[in-house]
């Protein structure tokens, strides 16, 4: 069975003592970016996380392009215009004039769908004209023909509603998705390590800190990419749709979401991590996890309820769970001073490294600990 | 030599550990036996450096160990387990870069004792669609690819087929031979008794002995005869001086209460018929364990 001789019996090491070039003492960077990259080698091979991601990517460029269709679509409204309306609609930038000999043909265009609605000429109307419409009221021609008066607003909000909605709607989703997405991936490969105890040879080689900040760190860095990715798909998606109002104003609060988010992400990676490790079976981590996962979704609906309360916001953007959401919604919307977010970050920082620490002590005393849930207090005190 | 003295582990109330102090010699195969809950993995975790000890120390070569020497150790857990969805190469290699290994060793160690062990052809499966026996292969794998030189191998044999036992034995022996201290754990004291040099018994957390094979059974041997004869032994009953401990048709252990009885035996026997074995009986592992852990 063996091919290997003891030529050097009594010296203690195996015969084949190995070249010393090949062979040295890893640091803890060593070890972390071993770990680190069998994190991000194993996720990238997972069929699941392609296809997640890749119907992520689908549903941020469907946006885009379904936006940018029913925004063009309401631009314009072609109507057929017989002979002596054509005065009034010339030069109306939302109607799209298409001339008409009479009624007679006017009303065939209609009926056709060619147009949307008839301008047709009326001496009797008090505006000298009558829209005709094939079985409802023509709206959008309707409007475009109204004559409006001019209206002048004292203190102009800053940026518009709908827009503001969807900022804060774009932030708050891709956080949480981002959360729950890599914070349930650490967790399930916290618990997959337990659970089929290569742990313990782990442990044996490398540091419980090391372990756990190589999977933070790989994790992390694959959230992070998915984010840049889905950042720069959405931005060139509104360039080439020539969408670029919407771009205006975003660019300093998407740097800001982009640096919380980073550090936000550490300190739930660490708190999925850490409380993933008190339990030894895959069943159990979504009760487990549940207080993390509620810290992540309760920003996600603040945001959409109250993104246009002010007071809710800035209480937002000072704590540490929801800050990476609200400080940059704040930003965005010009209500933060420009040493807000700085202040901000430094509690986040703070929160994100008392959570490491915790999540380390958690999970060095619960891995090697199978069976039940292991309690708080005992992981804890070790 | 690996020395543990006074290593003392508690678990909340309860004592795990109780002082335990022993060595493991370079070169000799060192069995660790006890019973379950006895604290045998809890020693061998404490050595790896798992678990942290509540006091005592542990050393190598007289010095007490770091995290660069426990590099150099092979440990198998008594829970197995690899990563299911890697491949048998990949996490191979993994392992050995964790303990130091530049990529191209580490490749060309983890193929080497992948085709040792009979894994050649297997290196690009997943562990998961691997055979129970081919599994228990690739755990080996993983405890000695970094090339460790200290073995602390707990339940080695447990689970095991039997090829994969001698496979086992084989890197057992061979490690000894090169002068790395090997410790060991087992419930199978048959395999210990065969393959050990040194013995260390353990209940309680407690060390209940510790030496050499030979010096624990000179220590612990019996009075006890055995005899195996042609025909019915069942006139021993009646011998002067004896009494039979077991007994089946013409074979029968006994203890004589003088030589000179234990010498009438002899010379009775051999007039009632033809004697196969006249011996003095073998001290078994389990003997002296039972007597020490009692």
């Amino acid at each position: 069975m063996s091919t290997q001789t003891p030529t050097q019996a009594g010296r203690p090491g195996r015969a084949d003592r190995p070249d010393p070039s090949e062979r040295t003492a890893p640091s803890f960077v060593d070890s972390v970016g071993l770990i680190a990259g069998r994190e991000i080698r194993m996720r990238v091979r997972s069929k699941a996380f392609l296809w997640s991601t890749g119907v992520l990517m689908l549903a941020v460029l469907a946006s885009v392009v379904l936006g940018s269709i029913f925004g063009a679509q309401e631009s314009t409204t072609k109507v057929a215009v017989v002979a002596g309306a054509s005065a009034v609609v010339d030069g109306n930038e939302a109607l799209e004039p298409i001339a008409a000999s009479d009624q007679d043909e006017a009303e065939q265009m209609l009926r056709a769908g060619e147009v949307q609605a008839i301008v047709a000429p009326a001496a009797s109307e008090p505006l000298g004209i009558t829209v005709i419409g094939l079985d409802s009221t023509p709206e959008s021609v309707v409007a475009a023909l109204a004559v409006q008066p001019t209206v002048e607003l004292l203190e102009p909000a800053a940026t518009d509603p709908t827009l503001a909605y969807l900022v804060a709607f774009g932030f708050g989703l891709v956080f949480f998705m981002s959360a729950i997405t890599f914070g349930s991936t650490i967790a399930q490969s916290v618990v997959e390590e337990k659970q089929t105890r290569v742990v313990e040879i782990l442990l044996s080689t490398v540091s419980a800190r090391a372990l756990l900040t190589g999977k933070v760190i790989g994790n992390s860095v694959m959230a992070f990419a998915q984010i840049v990715a889905i950042a720069v798909l959405a931005i060139l998606g509104l360039i080439v749709t020539g969408q670029r109002v919407l771009l205006g104003g975003l660019g300093t609060s998407v740097i800001w979401f982009v640096v919380f988010f980073a550090v936000g992400f550490v300190m739930l990676a660490a708190l999925f991590a850490a409380t993933a490790a008190m339990v030894s079976r895959a069943e159990d981590i979504g009760s487990v996890t549940t207080p993390v996962t509620m810290l992540v979704m309760i920003p996600y609906f603040l945001i959409i309820f109250f993104n246009d309360d002010p007071t809710v916001l800035a209480i937002m953007s000072y704590v540490p769970f929801s800050a990476p959401v609200g400080m940059p919604m704040r930003v965005f919307l010009g209500d933060a001073q420009w040493w807000e977010p700085f202040l901000s970050l430094a509690i986040l920082l703070a929160t994100a490294a008392l959570a490491v620490w915790i999540g380390e002590r958690i999970y060095r005393n619960s891995l090697l600990k199978t069976g039940p849930r292991v309690r708080l207090g005992e992981a804890l005190q070790g | 030599m690996l020395e543990l003295l006074d290593v003392t582990k508690r678990y909340g109330e309860r004592l795990a550990l109780d002082a335990v102090s022993f060595t493991v010699g370079d070169g000799r195969l060192t069995g660790f036996v006890g019973g379950n809950g006895a604290g045998k993995t809890t020693t061998m975790r404490i050595i790896l450096g798992v678990l942290a000890a509540d006091a005592g120390s542990v050393t190598l070569g007289g010095a007490a160990l770091t995290d660069a020497d426990r590099r150099r150790f092979g440990y198998m857990p008594e829970e197995r387990g690899l990563y299911p969805k890697m491949r048998l190469l990949e996490q191979t290699v993994y392992l050995a870069r964790l303990h130091g290994w530049t990529p191209a060793a580490a490749r060309r160690n983890a193929l080497e004792l992948l085709e040792r062990l009979g894994l050649g052809e297997r290196t690009d499966d997943t562990i998961e669609s691997l055979s129970l026996g081919n599994q228990q292969r690739a755990q080996i794998a993983a405890a000695l690819v970094h090339r460790p030189e200290v073995l602390v191998l707990d339940e080695p044999f447990s689970g095991l087929d039997p090829m994969a036992v001698e496979t086992v034995q084989g890197v057992l022996a061979d490690a000894a031979a090169s002068g790395a201290p090997v410790l060991f754990s087992s419930h199978q004291l048959d395999i210990v008794e065969r393959l050990c040099d040194d013995l260390v018994i353990i209940a309680d957390g407690r060390i209940r002995a510790a030496g050499s094979g030979e010096a624990l059974r000179s220590q612990h041997a019996t009075e006890r005869w055995e005899l195996l004869m042609t025909g019915d032994a069942g006139w021993l009953r009646q011998a002067p001086g004896i009494r039979v401990d077991e007994f089946d048709g013409g074979w029968a252990v006994f203890e004589a209460d003088s030589d000179a009885a234990r010498r009438a035996v002899l010379t009775e026997a051999m007039a009632r018929g033809e004697v196969v074995t006249f011996t003095r009986e073998h001290t078994t592992l389990a003997q002296i364990f039972r007597e020490v852990v009692r």
